[in-house]
């Protein structure tokens, strides 16, 4: 009996492009994709999700069936997600910690006009 | 005026029994994202079918409503093609039964976009967008089928064998066609020309010399219908008037 094993992007072994991987297999091979939505114009693209499918073209639209239904949104990008790098969790001390004490990076001290949105 | 509301009511009958086939996939697609993209696919059938069922009702009149028409009408009332109501088979029947209708209906919404009744004119535009998008995630379906592992190629053809005979009515004017100069026929040159095409990329070959099966525009159905109808009535037939 095997485990569910989570990789973690990054370290996903070539012949298995998907998040995790069960014993069984889910009743596809097809690879995950990474969903980014853009909810409304001259807003940027946000990560929506992860799904499966066979091809881009596939991925697109599943991403509209999936993500878009409830008019969330009006431009779709998906990537592989084995194209995407990311840190690794043990490491997140000399990445992030440093950044703790340092409030003066915060815009805190500044009034904003009522009129500026979107910060 | 009856045949406006008999031909409103084929429009609507088609739209449901879709609807009501593919919503059986709920919970059973072959993955997670496509079981939700054919049941998306249904509710717009269902939503088509509505707007169409609740202009029937306003020109019936007398107390009769859009549930009324779905839920109380036996089998013999129901004017639905053949082809919307053959069963779900496998994923490849399924999807070929609907590449092989939204195409049908995406010339058909085209045409009923200008058509002089104004009502049914807004909804076939409105219905469009929709089965613009049905046409284009059926049509890859059957190229990825058609062109892609031997077992995939059987199975898409066997379910053309098996749905092929239920073409031919679509282009075969019914009485209430007829009476309001809906020219269904002139619809068939672009469907085949549409229907070439996506069988050319997928490796798939018009049927030739098959004996087409007529008679659901007229009431006269196949086998499967009346059990679809029990399952769909049953709530309505049962406790009449109940309400979710």
């Amino acid at each position: 009996m095997q485990f569910i094993r989570k990789y973690f992007y990054g370290d996903i072994p070539e012949d298995k492009s998907g998040a995790a991987t069960t014993g069984k297999s889910s009743g596809h091979d097809w690879p995950l994709w990474e969903v980014f939505i853009r909810s409304k114009n001259g807003l940027e693209h946000k990560h929506a999700g992860s799904l499966h499918a066979a091809d881009a073209q596939m991925a697109i639209e599943n991403a509209r069936d999936v993500y878009t239904r409830r008019m969330e949104g009006v431009s779709i990008w998906v990537v592989e997600s084995k194209y995407i790098t990311a840190t690794n969790p043990e490491e997140a001390g000399e990445l992030y910690d440093p950044a703790v004490d340092k409030i003066y990076r915060h815009p805190t001290f500044y009034n904003l006009p009522d009129e500026v949105n979107h910060m | 005026m009856s045949s406006k509301i008999n031909y409103t009511l084929h429009l609507a009958d088609n739209a449901l029994i879709l609807g009501q086939r593919n919503s059986a996939w709920c919970g059973h697609g072959p993955v997670l994202e496509q079981d939700i993209a054919i049941t998306n696919i249904s509710l717009d059938l269902i939503g088509q079918a509505r707007s169409l069922y609740q202009y029937a009702a306003e020109l019936t009149g007398g107390g009769t409503t859009e549930d009324s028409l779905a839920y109380l009408r036996t089998e013999r009332e129901f004017s639905n093609c053949l082809l919307v109501e053959q069963p779900n088979g496998d994923w490849a029947q399924t999807l070929l039964r609907q590449f092989l209708f939204s195409s049908y209906q995406f010339y058909l919404y085209q045409y009923l976009q200008c058509y002089s009744d104004t009502r049914i004119a807004a909804i076939a535009e409105k219905s469009l967008k929709e089965v613009s998008y049905h046409l284009r995630w059926s049509s890859e379906w059957v190229i990825r089928l058609g062109d892609g592992t031997e077992e995939s190629h059987r199975r898409i053809a066997s379910a053309l064998d098996e749905l092929w005979r239920y073409t031919g009515e679509l282009f075969l004017p019914a009485g209430y066609e007829k009476d309001l100069a809906i020219d269904v026929a002139a619809l068939e040159y672009d469907w085949s020309k549409k229907i070439k095409n996506v069988f050319a990329e997928a490796n798939l070959t018009v049927p030739g010399n098959v004996f087409m099966q007529t008679g659901g525009k007229s009431g006269m159905h196949s086998e499967y219908l009346g059990h679809l109808l029990t399952e769909l009535q049953y709530m309505q037939r049962t406790f009449p008037g109940c309400e979710w």
